[in-house]
């Protein structure tokens, strides 16, 4: 549980008022675009920073008192996950089990397995996406009651990403609580249950999932000769010389029929970013 | 313990090279004595009648000629300056490292308070010095014996003791700078040992400086003032642990409270 919390950096925003307050057992997203906050709640929320007021509490545990206690339960991964450059990953999944003073031999070699990670490579010689991997199995051998993981697809390519959700459900399944922050809005809407929506540090939308997707926007780009006028649920239209991107929430058929009429050389309707969501949707809630 | 071992191994690289390079200059120096020794006389009434040079290396309180006088300056200036830059290298790192490098985040995710972190790295630092010293004093008393001199125990004890003293303090001073510092940490503590060195440097060289013999740790591990007088400045000692405690206290208040970002 997540209340009041704030944090600046000078004159820099952090976190302004935040409240939030996640389950246990819940598969939570927290999205935002960059600068939002994302990082500075999730480092308040394992102690690294200390908020400038408000309260955190895990497990009933107030985070400033007991960190401690809350991180032996606790995995965490870092959206830069960087490690010491001469170490082995395998020395590097090693030190981080002596450090929680466990034993996961057999949980980190079932995951390294899984997510096709080398124990053998120096961390100096790890890719972006080997490194994400190496903070995986640090956040989750020793089977944490909370995960908390900042950014934890970006360069893991598709079939990974597929396999560490599998694996992410599976814990979730047993009980894990897990809470996933990100700008990909597909991941977030395809896996977790609810989520919040942060931005300039403040959540402006916490439900669940299906309530905050049910935005129903795409983007629709349209190359040729195109009017459309009097065209309901239409937003945000870029205009180029033979070409039309707009935001359309209205019914699909009426679309296509609007343009069937006309001279289209090309059409894309894909969904929109996170972006286009927060600027156009959630512009009103701030 | 983890983290001692862990903190060991990371500087494990640097300690050997440290160590080797100062055991070897140090080893190179006994050896060439005996060759200088010869012409040593002339020398010594030289370096001794150089004004304001031979006050500051306190070539004007002991024999240059003898083993010890020129083990005091020339070995005391390579082990004074090449430990002081160890420690101080070694030190000023411990904390600051793990931001530095972005490692405090995995470090930090791990159920260790704050004060154990500091306490355990702060243990690395000083078990590191520690055995920095212990090689180098074995070094220095094996090459005294291989190069026919006769061991010189009690002087040689107090001046190694002496620079261990001395590191131990500025490790401690900059084990404080650590912690309030995010990058760029090398030099600042290079920079700290340097102007340690120079500060006795002026406290020899002039009567109205000498108050800089209460700020330096080199004031009480003068290589001349230990051999002329075979014995150790314990006011001065106990005012440098004072300094080292406090650097200590800082880092452990500051590293406490500080963000990690």
């Amino acid at each position: 549980m997540v209340s009041g919390l704030t944090k600046s950096y000078g004159k820099a925003r952090g976190i302004d008022g935040l409240t939030l307050r996640v389950g246990e057992g819940e598969f939570f997203g927290f999205i935002g675009p960059n600068g939002a906050g994302k990082s500075t709640t999730i480092r308040t929320l394992i102690g690294l920073i200390k908020a400038d007021a408000g309260k955190v509490e895990i497990f009933g545990k107030d985070i400033q008192t007991e960190n401690r206690k809350i991180l032996e339960e606790t995995g965490y991964l870092p959206s830069e996950a960087i490690f010491y450059p001469g170490m082995k990953v395998g020395e590097v999944i090693e030190l981080s089990a002596k450090l929680r003073g466990k034993d996961c031999k057999g949980e980190a070699e079932e995951l390294c397995g899984r997510l096709e990670l080398d124990r053998g490579k120096k961390v100096r010689e790890l890719s972006f996406g080997n490194r994400k991997k190496l903070g995986i199995v640090c956040a989750l051998q020793h089977s944490p009651r909370l995960c908390i993981l900042d950014e934890p697809t970006s360069g893991l390519d598709p079939l990974m990403q597929r396999e560490f959700f599998g694996i992410l459900r599976e814990k979730n399944a047993a009980g894990m609580t897990i809470f996933l922050s990100s700008h990909i809005l597909t991941e977030v809407q395809q896996y977790c249950s609810r989520a919040a929506v942060i931005r300039e540090g403040k959540i402006i939308a916490c439900d669940s999932v299906e309530a905050l997707a049910d935005t129903k926007a795409k983007r629709v780009h349209v190359r040729g000769n195109i009017n459309i006028a009097g065209l309901c649920g239409v937003k945000d239209i870029c205009k180029g010389q033979r070409e039309l991107s707009f935001l359309y929430s209205g019914r699909m058929g009426e679309l296509l029929t609007v343009l069937s009429g006309q001279e289209v050389e090309d059409l894309s309707i894909s969904e929109p970013d996170l972006e286009e969501i927060f600027m156009h949707y959630y512009k009103e809630t701030v | 313990m983890v983290l001692i071992r862990h903190e060991l191994r990371q500087g494990r690289a640097s300690f050997v090279i440290w160590t080797t390079a100062v055991a070897m200059l140090l080893a190179v120096c006994i050896f060439i004595f005996p060759q200088m020794q010869d012409g040593m006389e002339g020398m010594s009434e030289m370096f001794a009648s150089m004004g304001g040079f031979t006050e500051a290396f306190g070539m004007d309180r002991i024999n240059f000629g003898t083993f010890i006088g020129f083990y005091a300056v020339e070995c005391g200036n390579i082990l004074g300056l090449g430990g002081a830059l160890y420690a101080a290298l070694f030190s000023v790192g411990a904390l600051a490292k793990e931001e530095q490098g972005h490692t405090a985040e995995f470090l930090l995710a791990h159920p260790l308070s704050r004060g154990r972190v500091a306490a355990e790295k702060l243990a690395a630092v000083m078990i590191g010095v520690l055995t920095f010293n212990i090689c180098v004093y074995v070094v220095a008393i094996v090459s005294t014996i291989l190069c026919g001199e006769k061991v010189p125990f009690k002087e040689i004890t107090l001046l190694h003791f002496a620079y261990l003293l001395m590191q131990l303090e500025i490790a401690g001073i900059c084990f404080g700078i650590s912690a309030f510092m995010r990058r760029g940490t090398a030099g600042v503590g290079l920079g700290a040992a340097i102007l340690m060195y120079f500060f006795n440097l002026i406290a020899n060289l002039s009567k109205s400086a000498e108050f800089l013999r209460y700020i330096t740790p080199f004031a009480y591990a003068d290589g001349a003032d230990i051999v002329s007088l075979k014995k150790l400045d314990v006011g001065l000692i106990c005012l440098g642990m004072i300094y080292a405690v406090l650097g200590i206290a800082a880092a452990f208040t500051k590293y406490r409270r500080k963000d990690i970002i």
